[in-house]
């Protein structure tokens, strides 16, 4: 893994040496500040290599950005040729050469017209340059490419004399200079102008591997300063030259502890109950058609209705594919689309090299400003470079997408079963959530199985989840494991219209065994409801019998005391109650004694 | 030394109107230098003994008009500029070798 080791001592160095910026992203950031003011700089590089796009980005964005007016000397194109070939860029030479911004001198030396008597020098040269200089006071100066007049002047000992003092005359000057050179042969310029220019080298490379060009640049020689050392990517496109930035590699990044929805509840669920972290990076790989796009694109959808936005770089389909894939499972990406939350970039693997690819992507990032960013599948991104190149892309891109605090969602192709694919393995320690989306065959057909394989800084759940892709989107489904393994599909159909069966039967036998229960009890009632009703009818014979009875012997006392006043009426007239009472025991036992 | 100034030799037809059929040269120097001087001298005398009279040379010094550098594409000073008649040549140098400053000028083929 590269590792930039621009650390704090060079800040020092840098407070006293002055920087003049280019402008160009990426490369004022790789050299602390830009080129070293009032000095010479020598852009280097093969044929095609963007030595001249390089030098006039220089001098543009000196005179629009930095209030720098800029002389471009070229030794090879002629000024309307240089205008219309960077007019594409943007940049409108015609117009800043009216307003006195920029002075364009073409200097054209032809051999053939010239014949050489006798000893000379360049003076007219430093005439012209030195016009062109006090003219609008410049501040830069692009000699571009000067070893020209090697090839239009014959004696050279008098050329590299007057090389040498041309260098030594802009240092006096003190106008920031780039100076481009064509590469030799093992040597950065054919000329050796390397040992004139010696305060900052800087090649430029343009590299084919496997059929497929990158770009890099390297700073050589950056005297006085620390710098970069790597050879960083750039990219030329429509909107200039730009370096891929470098990125900290410090991990310094912050960890947002905001959690936000996969856009699949059950998932959310088998995360921790939240999702996925903000900011962190997410792997979801799967063998072909495993539903890796559709788990991503619902993640996009919940994204895009939190109002956030999102960029998918697409590498197998088109946006338009992709959209009518997702609306057969019931997401629609179009309207995300419309309203400008949701951007495609979609391109073939091999377009570019893997250096052009990230550098587009980071462009592209830093245009639209996205909270999301997904890549599908960035497995076929190996098919463009050996696998340690992919890993150290990879890396760098998400430092840089972690620094940026946005959520990437990385999906990777797995071929085969058992064994992970190697972009898996070589990646996979630098994602924090990583999600497997597996087949299950049995009973003679595939499945989809998903399980969380690690997620970072969150309880997860270690358990397989059925992948269902139905018309409202992904669902996720328990499985059933039995002693036969994992059951799904059909099996878990099965499986479940058995165990709906056997719960079937068992409450019918428990609702045949209350109604029993209801039935027993119902008899029980009914005869308790006799026997009560038989001994009331019993109890109400018997309290009748005893009710005459009882009337009956009191009649006869009544008789009897009635036969008795009749014949003593005198005693029981005068006497009180007591005393009738009396008497008539006494009479008892007088009747008794008799 | 000897101050340099633009030649004007005598030319009688070039008073009496037909076109000018002699060469048109113009020397570029930067400053009154030794070699600006020893490149005038030698230029005095290839004109006087090969041109017979049918030419016309004009000095420009470049310190005091820089602006005309461009327009004859002037790198080395001193240089010589034919610009009549076409094509245009260039002999750059003191023109201390006659023989190659001829050959420039199309007066002697080159051997």
């Amino acid at each position: 893994m590269a590792i930039d080791v621009r650390s704090g001592h060079d800040s020092r160095i840098v407070a006293g040496l002055p920087k003049s910026p280019t402008g160009i992203g990426g490369f004022d950031q790789v050299t602390d500040g830009g080129l070293p003011t009032g000095r010479p700089t020598l852009v280097c590089g093969g044929a095609g290599c963007g030595k001249t796009l390089f030098a006039i980005s220089f001098l543009v964005h000196g005179a629009t950005r930095f209030d720098e007016p800029g002389v471009y000397m070229s030794f090879e194109e002629s000024s309307d040729e240089l205008a219309q070939n960077v007019a594409s860029l943007g940049f409108d030479l015609p117009g800043l050469i009216e307003k006195k911004r920029i002075v364009l001198d073409h200097v054209r030396v032809e051999r053939s017209e010239i014949e050489e008597t006798g000893d000379y020098d360049l003076e007219g040269l430093f005439i012209r340059l030195g016009f062109a200089i006090d003219s609008i006071g410049a501040r830069r100066v692009v000699l571009d490419t000067i070893e020209s007049l090697f090839s239009g002047l014959a004696n050279q000992s008098i050329l590299r004399a007057e090389l040498r003092r041309l260098f030594r005359w802009l240092k006096d000057k003190g106008v920031t200079a780039v100076i481009t050179g064509e590469r030799g042969d093992g040597t950065l310029t054919r000329q050796g102008l390397e040992e004139y220019v010696s305060d900052a080298v800087i090649l430029l490379d343009h590299r084919v591997t496997e059929q497929v060009s990158t770009r890099r640049l390297r700073i050589v020689k950056y005297r006085g300063s620390a710098h970069g050392t790597n050879e960083y990517p750039f990219l030329i496109d429509q909107d200039g030259i730009a370096v891929l930035p470098v990125t900290s590699m410090g991990l310094t990044h912050a960890a947002p502890a905001e959690r936000i929805s996969t856009g699949v509840a059950r998932l959310d669920t088998m995360l921790g109950g939240q999702g996925y972290f903000r900011g962190s990076t997410i792997l979801v790989s799967g063998t072909a058609g495993a539903g890796k796009s559709s788990l991503s694109a619902h993640f996009v959808d919940a994204a895009c209705r939190r109002g956030e936005r999102c960029l998918a770089f697409e590498f197998e389909e088109s946006p338009q594919q992709v959209i009518r894939n997702m609306r057969s499972i019931g997401i629609d990406l179009q309207r995300w689309v419309d309203r400008g939350l949701l951007e495609f970039h979609a391109a073939r693997p091999s377009l570019h090299g893997l250096e052009m690819h990230l550098s587009r992507m980071h462009r592209a990032i830093e245009r639209f400003r996205p909270s999301v960013v997904i890549f599908d599948p960035v497995s076929s991104l190996i098919s463009v470079a050996a696998e340690g190149d992919v890993r150290a892309t990879l890396t760098r891109l998400i430092d840089y997408l972690k620094v940026q605090g946005i959520t990437a969602l990385l999906t990777s192709l797995t071929h085969g079963r058992g064994e992970l694919e190697q972009t898996d393995v070589a990646i996979s320690s630098i994602v924090d959530t990583w999600l497997l989306l597996v087949t299950l065959e049995s009973n003679g057909e595939r499945n989809r199985g998903l399980y969380v394989l690690k997620s970072r800084g969150m309880g997860h759940s270690n358990q397989i989840r059925e992948f269902l892709l139905t018309d409202q989107g992904v669902e996720l489904i328990d499985v059933y494991a039995g002693p036969s393994g994992v059951v799904t599909g059909s099996g878990r159909l099965t499986q479940e219209a058995q165990e709906r069966a056997a719960a079937l039967a068992q409450e019918q036998e428990l609702e045949r065994k209350e109604r029993t229960l209801a039935r027993l009890r119902a008899a029980f009632d009914a005869e308790v409801a006799a026997l009560r009703a038989k001994f009331e009818a019993e109890q109400a014979d018997l309290a009748t019998g005893i009710d005459e009875q009882r009337s009956r012997a009191t009649r006869l006392r009544d008789d009897r005391r009635k036969v008795a006043e009749r014949r003593r009426a005198d005693a029981a007239g005068s006497g009180n109650g007591r005393k009738q009472g009396d008497e008539s025991d006494v009479d008892d036992r007088r009747s008794k004694a008799r | 030394m000897m101050e340099v100034t633009a030649m004007q030799p005598n030319t009688p037809s070039a008073e009496t109107g037909p076109p000018f059929d002699g060469q048109i040269l113009r020397l570029y120097i930067a400053g009154q230098t030794p070699r600006s001087v020893k490149a005038f001298a030698n230029l005095k005398k290839i004109c006087e003994e090969h041109l017979t009279g049918k030419y016309r040379v004009e000095v420009i010094d470049l310190v005091q008009n820089p602006q005309l550098a461009a327009g004859d594409q002037i790198l080395a000073v001193p240089t010589l500029v034919r610009r009549l008649p076409e094509p245009v040549r260039k002999i750059i140098g003191d023109l201390s070798n006659t023989d190659r400053v001829l050959v420039g000028l199309d007066i002697r083929p080159a051997s």
